[in-house]
């Protein structure tokens, strides 16, 4: 009983919260709303006895995925509503909402009558995080590493684009050298 | 799911909450008193025996204070905010394993919310979501200073949160579970710290950036940029930073003294007696780096995480994984 009120409790604040996140103008509300929503993912998870994966979700999502995000957010005046130039269209909204239920539904509707079999049961006396680790490094042992060669060549782009102007650093240079831009030594110049 | 399960589960949460929230009064007492011993002053002094009741006169002010919503807030967020600080501090605490089992009228007590198998990986996920509050306090307050300390807040929570990652990663590759009770148990022989000194430091480098205390107070800087995130703040929206903060750093002196110090040991009187010694001896250690170093500047804090622990990080981890292969 008590994961069944847990599970529609969760469900109904993920939606709540992703909507928000998808029909708010503030910029400031999308992003809370969609760091919370997150987080109630994670609870998805705990319900299903995958305690791993959940706080992995939390780490990873809330914490790092989100936080850049919040950090880009700061070029911003996020305190202000955002003027959109293309204006909602509620039939492609309702057209696209059908369209992703039927999805669903197609595809979910041959499976609910049968009785869903793990292709990797859990594994009796095994703790959660071994299990993973198990599928990880063998089952999924290529995606994985292909998974780390694409965040490294994200990492090494991500340097050399931001890289380019970090070869001196202001905060070691002294005062008196750092080229001034003002009025008084231009108009001395001219 | 009986319902003792369910009652019991719920007056631990009340418990917890209570105490924490009263110890994080305490604590801005404590921090007051040895602030001001090892100033050689005497500190709060006035109000009640050796200003005890200091605490109180305090909770009274921040309770009747006016809850001011500044004009160009971004209201809800705003609002919401502080409680986020304070939520996930409190959230952390729930895999926490604050004594050994005891037996209470001929009930045993587990003082242990929520036992998970992977208590070490929430605690601290749950408490780096705690970077939410300063940075949604700051960038809701239509405030430069608190933009500022929100931007920092998010820097050095992401940044710190690698190095504990990795700090932690080497304990538990010894240990061989996430479980904060295995980790208790696997030190009955000797502490962790003497086998992970490097890890320890590095932990407790990281412990500091992440609850935001003095050598890294550089989220809600008083003497730079105002009072941070908490410049529009007042009353007891503002009292809610402090609880969280306060709480978060009881909560990390748990998690030290469980992974590193041995715990409570083998469960017994003692040995949550000793527990509860290394906590308020971390929570001292808090205070007393306050009284003893000055903050450093925020591009050093960042040179310190990436180019110093982080590397030192790795090292220690690679030179563990080949300890762990080649002894056993």
């Amino acid at each position: 009983m008590f994961e069944a009120i847990a599970f529609y409790l969760f469900a109904f604040l993920t939606i709540a919260m992703f909507y928000i996140t998808v029909m708010s103008k503030h910029a400031l509300y999308s992003m809370t709303a969609l760091a919370a929503g997150m987080i109630f993912i994670s609870a998805f998870f705990f319900i299903l006895g995958a305690d791993f994966l959940g706080a992995v979700q939390i780490i990873v999502y809330s914490g790092a995925v989100m936080a850049l995000y919040a950090f880009g957010m700061m070029f911003f005046d996020s305190t202000r509503e955002l003027k959109e130039k293309t204006t909602p269209s509620l039939l492609v909204f309702g057209l696209g909402g059908m369209a992703a239920l039927m999805t669903v539904i197609i595809v979910a509707a041959p499976i609910v009558s049968d009785n869903i079999a793990a292709a990797y049961p859990i594994v009796e006396g095994v703790g959660n995080t071994q299990a993973v680790g198990m599928v990880l490094f063998t089952k999924y042992l290529i995606p994985f590493e292909v998974a780390a060669v694409m965040l490294l060549v994200a990492m090494i782009s991500g340097i050399v684009l931001a890289g380019k102007k970090m070869d001196i650093s202001l905060t070691l240079v002294e005062d008196d050298e750092i080229p001034q831009h003002d009025k008084e030594k231009e108009k001395a110049e001219s | 799911m009986d319902v003792a399960f369910i009652i019991e589960t719920i007056i631990k949460i009340v418990v917890l909450l209570l105490v924490f929230s009263a110890l994080a009064g305490f604590g801005t007492y404590f921090e007051r008193k040895v602030l001001a011993f090892m100033q050689r002053r005497l500190g709060p002094m006035h109000v009640g025996p050796y200003g005890l009741l200091q605490i109180a006169a305090d909770g009274v002010k921040l309770f009747t204070k006016e809850d001011i919503i500044p004009q160009n807030v971004v209201a809800p967020i705003f609002k919401i905010a502080p409680v986020i600080t304070a939520a996930t501090a409190f959230m952390a605490a729930a895999a926490i394993p604050f004594l050994p089992e005891f037996t209470l009228f001929g009930y045993t007590v587990r003082p242990i919310i929520a036992d998970v198998n992977i208590g070490v990986l929430y605690v601290v996920g749950v408490m780096a979501i705690g970077l939410y509050g300063p940075l949604l306090g700051g960038m809701a307050s239509a405030n430069k200073w608190s933009l500022i300390s929100a931007a920092r807040a998010a820097s050095v929570f992401i940044s710190y949160e690698v190095v504990t990652g990795l700090a932690l990663l080497s304990p538990i590759m010894l240990v061989g579970s996430l479980s904060l009770i295995d980790m208790n148990n696997y030190q009955s022989d000797s502490w962790m710290v003497w086998s992970q000194p490097v890890a320890f430091v590095l932990f407790v480098i990281a412990a500091f950036a992440e609850t935001g205390r003095t050598p890294f107070h550089l989220i809600a800087n008083d003497h730079e940029i105002i009072d941070g995130f908490g410049t529009e703040y007042s009353g007891m929206r503002w009292g809610l930073f402090f609880i969280g903060e306060y709480a978060n750093m009881f909560f990390i002196s748990f998690l030290t003294a469980l992974i590193f110090l041995g715990g409570f040991g083998d469960g017994s009187f003692l040995g949550a007696l000793a527990l509860l010694g290394k906590v308020a001896f971390l929570f001292f250690f808090f205070l007393w780096t306050r009284a003893a170093w000055p903050d450093v500047r925020p591009d050093q804090l960042m040179w310190l995480c990436w180019k110093v622990l982080m590397p030192i990080a790795i090292l220690n981890i690679v030179v563990t994984g080949f300890v762990v292969m080649f002894k056993g």
